[in-house]
């Protein structure tokens, strides 16, 4: 696909390459712009500096997920066009000034997008932050290539659902060996998986093979930080917010424990159980 | 307890159908996807029939079908002619019908697995007394 070019370059001149993950998934709605904006959050409060990019030109989401479309005053488009300089197009984040946001074009297409010149901005990007993360659009079709054409690494995310672990798949199989491609499983639901209503993340694995990043349980919450455009990783305490920090803290290189999704104690039984089989 | 017994007995719970579905799925996906080898296959596959009987490589077709809880293989493989030295030089040997004609149990072997399981009669009757398939190469009497 997209060589890399080796890049002898004097340690002087670009004293920083950040490295560049594109979140993506194939399906839609599994959960990428979420991922992407937690995991920039998880990444940040590690005191890493941060830039997601929106790729989804045409669909702009990303900057609602974060709170940030009020701030929102030019785009990717711009600053490929060169009407715009990179540093004015970025916004940086309400909660957090190492985490910034270059926003997609929500009025022009996917197609209008040239895919040397993104490869070339994340190049230059990954120059000024430890971590560039791209939210790539759903599809495999130029968005999905412009998306991935300057990173490096990927993250697919995959919902326990016929139709997603196919499109990972499929994904999986464009990406080739160069992205080394890790697996986070989202909106997992324990307590279905255990009445055997739903694919277990071993299930989903089985066929990807791909290392197991982190699993995401199936979180109500997440509609509500949605909602107030607060990421969840942004909170003290919850599951869901430990499992993005733990997802982080492996993308850093930490060692992390094999990711584990509890099940919700629900109803009175369950809840007993939760008091006495108490987990951490 | 109705509803107990109900789930006691239930088929299979939904994620082992919805495992079954994506491996079925998959590997229709992969096949679909890997147009090159599947052209490479067919013709081996081809090859190894044509080694034995004459077939009409125009009009072979081989497709790939979901049968229940499988994905099949199906060819169909029409036979010009059986040579009858069984050797890959043919030419000569009975024109026009297929297989069944031939002596040699070789050809007709091929011919079996190419098209559809004929049972063998001849042989089979022959069998029984001796475990051991007499000098005819091949331990394929299933009987």
């Amino acid at each position: 696909m997209h060589e890399v070019q080796p890049e002898p370059v004097p340690v002087a001149q670009k004293a920083k390459r950040g490295r560049a993950i594109v979140i993506t998934s194939g399906k839609g709605g599994v959960g990428k712009t979420t991922t992407t904006a937690n995991l920039g959050h998880a990444l940040a409060a590690r005191g890493c500096s941060v830039a997601l990019i929106d790729a989804d030109v045409g669909l702009r989401n990303l900057d609602i997920v974060l709170g940030l479309e009020s701030r929102v005053k030019h785009n990717l488009l711009d600053v490929l066009d060169g009407t715009v300089e990179l540093d004015d197009a970025i916004v940086r984040d309400k909660h957090n000034a190492s985490l910034v946001l270059l926003a997609a074009s929500q009025t022009r297409e996917k197609d209008e997008v040239d895919t040397e010149k993104m490869k070339a901005l994340v190049e230059r990007m990954r120059e000024q932050y430890d971590y560039v993360i791209i939210d790539c659009p759903a599809g495999i079709e130029g968005g999905f290539k412009n998306a991935v054409v300057g990173a490096d690494e990927a993250i697919v995310v995959c919902t326990p659902e016929v139709s997603a672990v196919r499109d990972v798949d499929r994904v999986v199989g464009l990406l080739g060996n160069k992205f080394r491609p890790q697996l986070i499983v989202n909106r997992l639901r324990p307590a279905l998986v255990k009445k055997g209503k739903m694919l277990s993340v071993e299930d989903v694995n089985a066929i990807l093979r791909l290392p197991l990043l982190g699993v995401i349980g199936d979180e109500p919450e997440i509609i509500v930080t949605t909602n107030r455009g607060e990421p969840i990783a942004l909170r003290k305490d919850g599951a869901t917010a430990a499992a993005y920090h733990a997802i982080a803290a492996k993308i850093a290189g930490e060692d992390v424990a094999a990711p584990t999704v509890e099940i919700k104690a629900s109803g009175f039984f369950g809840k007993l159980g939760a008091m006495f089989g108490g987990a951490k | 307890m109705i509803e107990f017994f109900r789930k006691l007995f239930a088929p299979t719970n939904s994620s082992q159908t919805a495992k079954e579905r994506l491996r079925l799925v998959l590997m229709t996906d992969h096949l679909s996807l890997a147009p090159d080898m599947i052209e490479a296959m067919k013709r081996d596959f081809i090859d190894v029939i044509a080694k034995y009987v004459e077939v009409d490589r125009d009009k072979i077709e081989i497709n790939f079908e979901q049968q229940d809880k499988a994905l099949a293989m199906l060819a169909n493989v029409p036979i010009l002619a059986v040579n009858r030295n069984g050797g890959s030089n043919n030419g000569d040997g009975g024109k026009g019908d297929g297989g069944k004609k031939t002596e040699e149990p070789k050809t007709v072997e091929a011919v079996a697995t190419a098209t559809a399981p004929l049972p063998r009669r001849k042989r089979r009757k022959k069998s029984p007394p001796a475990t051991v398939a007499p000098s005819n190469a091949s331990p394929a009497p299933a009987g």
